[in-house]
């Protein structure tokens, strides 16, 4: 450390910000060490792990100083390892993992809980019994064992060894039974034999002694019902000898029952075979798939066709009320999303909409916009439309005004009509320039999340489905509904995450193409 | 050739083309584009004004004018019954939200652009190239991760956690490493070395340069992607919608989805009049400057 300083100190000349920077550091490192050790206290294992790598990596960036120029960059390097490149190793593993309903707790939480199950054994230590019952309609038993000895419990409560004239309990009768205890009044054998509540008590702490009433003339002890076998992981069922298997992170007998709760565990490829194996889940995602490529085509080729029509339409620079024009057709564009879209909700409404009740009024019919899946789809390609034109309106005026125009003035002295120097010149030079962005508007489309979700969430509902599928989801609306809407089959982040890496090698192998397209990998490497 | 370039640079320089599409069959297309880009938005102005409240019995020209929407929005209407509303605490917490994670976020993004632009250090290259990768990966997948990350960090500091708006702004802080550093980079480098290497003679250090020299020559960039990272925050609704629970302490794009949900038909009177509010401030920034923010979208990728 102290080699560390000297080091600096003949380095960069002024010692006070060095102190400072060590100062700033050393408040950082206690802050961060306070934060793990809260962490490690709630067993938040992978929070541990990555606040540890963001704090050993921000002492190195600033106490090391050749590690100068990532300084600038400290505070985006954290954010971006917390906020982004964590959550992507995250979703991978949880893709191999059973991670959802069900299976939440780690193994080392749902062993205790299984543990805790109890059940009456057929044998075993027996105790008569007599039953109190307070005003409240809480319940006390007096218990007598083989040998004599007097036992009171009470549920909730460890059982204690009592004897009549304690404090709070009465006399013995001639059975040596108290008459009464305070706050309790004593039942008869009769009406505490058709008690309907009382054998459904166990009477004692849970985890340490239970005992229940077996009937009326005997109590007996609880037993644990279920032995965890930690070297052949294996639970045998105490009550008849079932032996319970670990399978895939829930305890099953070879005949299928099961013990709740099943715990987390990585399972391989079982979220992923599940899609091909599974018919329920199979048939909406090949639906969801077809619909997810679709969508974004017809979407990028219909709003950059129209986009582009606009730029050429009003692209002479005196075109009377040009910039008025623009500003009006700009207006989509301005609108934040989640308003826009559910304006066109409302417009789209099949029965009270705007547009259903101009198209009745004009032609007797109109569709059904949210019912029928066809329609449905159609509605969202001419709201993503209205959405999407205004972008490729800007871009390709922009693009068209940097085509160098000599090039219209040689192809017209060859001849050219105008359809053909369009066709040979505009829409060759326009690609090359629009390329990129129109592949990136595709991935953009391909995961349009909000427009799918906010018009219909995915609606309607494909029949037969066994989750929540509906005819214009796609992947990831899908995946959001997996993963957060507990539908039938309840939340499945396992299931959720293994589609997420599928949509991500999709979206990747787009964008490989994109980089192709353009030369941002060159421009890195220049030395401006 | 004299009287080809008169006719104006353009694709209309073709006579047979020019007559056809003349500028009168034009301004008609104009209209009845403007008629689908305009009419949803004069649809909302409308049934903002209109007292009937009802999708079914709304007219463009309202039958019952007034400003009974208004009245219900802002909570003078003792007897409205459909859904709460916080307006006003909504549109706060979202501008609120939205420009403290712009901010931060801005100063964030340019001096890491900095660094990627005027000093040389190993990993560099490939630094900015795994920037770009990491984007590919839909941040919407990453919900489960940034939800329990969140939880977690609640648990121990419950200032950050879930429901709360400085958590929410953290993570939108993860997206400060993204494109606007390319952005930001590809300006830095259009800014000559020779300003740095005016401030080096003068033995300013390069926090130094940065502040004094560079910073003011990248006013326009910063407004530029400054609006834009500020009209994507406000906008954005999935991260909102899984980190906050209290309908006090919704985003206005939360409480708006939230507050649509069921008996849509009677509310939308009152959407619209919340809707044009939240949206307005930011359409008039956007066509006043769509120049700028036009400049913005294409940088990097049409080459003038």
């Amino acid at each position: 450390m102290g080699e560390l300083v000297a080091q600096k100190k003949s380095r960069q000349k002024n010692p006070l910000t060095q102190i400072i920077l060590l100062i700033l550091v050393g408040l950082f490192d206690v802050g961060a060490v306070w934060f793990i050790q809260n962490a490690w206290s709630h067993g938040f294992t992978q929070l541990i792990i990555i606040i540890g790598i963001i704090t050993v990596m921000l002492n190195l960036i600033f106490l090391i100083p050749k590690a100068y120029p990532f300084r600038w960059m400290a505070l985006g390097l954290s954010f971006l390892i917390l906020f982004v490149i964590y959550p992507i190793i995250f979703t991978v593993y949880v893709a191999f993992t059973n991670y959802g309903d069900g299976h939440l707790l780690t193994k080392e939480q749902a062993l205790p809980i299984i543990e805790k199950a109890t059940y009456l054994p057929e044998e075993g230590k027996s105790y008569s019994w007599t039953a109190f019952k307070a005003e409240s309609g809480d319940y006390a038993l007096w218990l007598i064992n083989d040998d004599g000895e007097t036992f009171l419990g009470k549920p909730g409560e460890e059982i204690v060894p009592a004897k009549p004239g304690d404090s709070g309990i009465g006399e013995a009768d001639s059975k040596g039974i108290p008459v009464s205890i305070e706050g309790y009044e004593r039942l008869n054998g009769l009406i505490a034999a058709t008690d309907k509540e009382l054998p459904n008590i166990k009477f004692g702490l849970e985890g340490d002694q239970t005992i229940q009433i077996r009937s009326p003339s005997e109590a007996a002890e609880l037993e644990t019902r279920y032995q965890y076998d930690e070297a052949t992981d294996t639970i045998v069922d105490q009550s008849n000898g079932d032996i319970y298997y670990n399978v895939d992170g829930t305890f099953s007998t070879r005949d299928g029952k099961t013990i709740k709760p099943g715990f987390r565990t990585v399972v391989g490829f079982k979220n992923f075979k599940d899609f091909t194996t599974s018919p329920a889940l199979r048939g909406p995602l090949v639906r969801i798939i077809i619909w997810n490529f679709i969508f974004p085509t017809i979407s990028v080729l219909s709003t950059f066709a129209l986009g582009l029509t606009i730029a050429i339409l009003f692209n002479d620079p005196d075109f009377p009320f040009k910039k008025l024009i623009q500003s009006l057709l700009i207006i989509p564009y301005t609108i934040p999303g989640l308003i826009s879209i559910i304006i066109w909700r409302g417009m789209m409404n099949s029965e009270f909409g705007v547009i259903n009740r101009i198209l009745d009024g004009l032609i007797g019919w109109a569709p059904h916009w949210t019912t029928e899946p066809i329609w449905a789809q159609i509605a969202i390609l001419i709201v993503n439309l209205w959405l999407g034109y205004p972008y490729f309106m800007l871009v390709a005026s922009g693009a068209l005004q940097s085509i160098p125009s000599d090039i219209y003035e040689a192809s017209m002295i060859d001849g050219a009509s105008g359809w053909q120097s369009f066709r040979r010149i505009t829409l060759p030079l326009l690609l090359v320039a629009v390329g990129p962005l129109l592949i990136a508007s595709y991935v953009f489309n391909f995961n349009n999340f909000n427009l799918i979700y906010l018009f219909i969430s995915g609606g309607p509902p494909i029949v037969g489905a066994s989750t929540q599928a509906g005819h214009t989801d796609i992947l990831i609306s899908y995946v959001y509904k997996l993963a957060f809407e507990s539908g039938g089959r309840g939340v499945q982040y396992g299931l959720a995450s293994a589609i997420s890496i599928i949509v991500f090698f999709i979206v990747g192998a787009i964008t490989l193409v994109q980089f192709r397209f353009t030369n941002m990998w060159e421009e890195v490497s220049e030395n401006v | 050739m004299s009287s080809m370039t008169q006719s104006g640079p353009s694709l209309w320089g073709s006579q047979k083309f020019r007559k056809r599409f003349g500028v009168g069959v034009r301004l008609v297309i104009a209209v009845i584009l403007i008629a689908f880009s305009v009419f949803p938005v004069l649809w909302i102005i409308s049934a903002s004004f209109d007292n009937s409240q009802s999708l079914a019995s709304q007219k463009l020209i309202p039958v019952r004018a007034g400003l009974d929407n208004y009245r219900d929005l802002f909570g003078l209407n003792p007897d409205y019954k459909f859904g709460d509303l916080f307006y006003w605490k909504w549109l706060w917490n979202s501008v609120k939200i939205a420009t403290i994670s712009t901010v931060l976020s801005l100063s964030i993004t340019t001096l890491a652009a900095y660094a990627f632009s005027r000093l040389r250090f190993a990993g560099r290259v490939a630094m900015l190239k795994g920037i770009l990768l990491i984007q590919v990966f839909p941040n919407l997948l990453a919900l489960v991760a940034i939800y329990l990350l969140i939880f977690q960090t609640g648990e121990i500091i419950p200032g950050l956690g879930l429901n709360s708006h400085a958590g929410l702004i953290l993570v939108y802080l993860g997206g400060s490493m993204g494109m606007n550093i390319w952005l930001m980079k590809g300006f830095l480098d259009t800014i000559p070395r020779a300003i740095d290497e005016s401030g080096m003679v003068d033995g300013a250090s390069n926090f130094r340069i940065f502040w004094t020299l560079l910073l003011p020559l990248l006013r326009p960039i910063l407004v530029v992607i400054g609006i834009l990272s500020f009209i994507g925050i406000y906008g954005d609704f999935v991260l909102a919608r899984i980190l906050l629970n209290d309908v006090d302490k919704y985003t206005l794009m939360v409480g708006l989805q939230i507050f649509t949900a069921g008996q849509f038909d009677q509310k939308w009177g009152v959407f619209a009049a919340g809707a044009l509010i939240g949206a307005l401030p930011i359409m008039i920034t956007y066509i006043s400057l769509q120049d700028q923010i036009a400049g913005g979208l294409t940088a990097g990728s049409v080459k003038e």
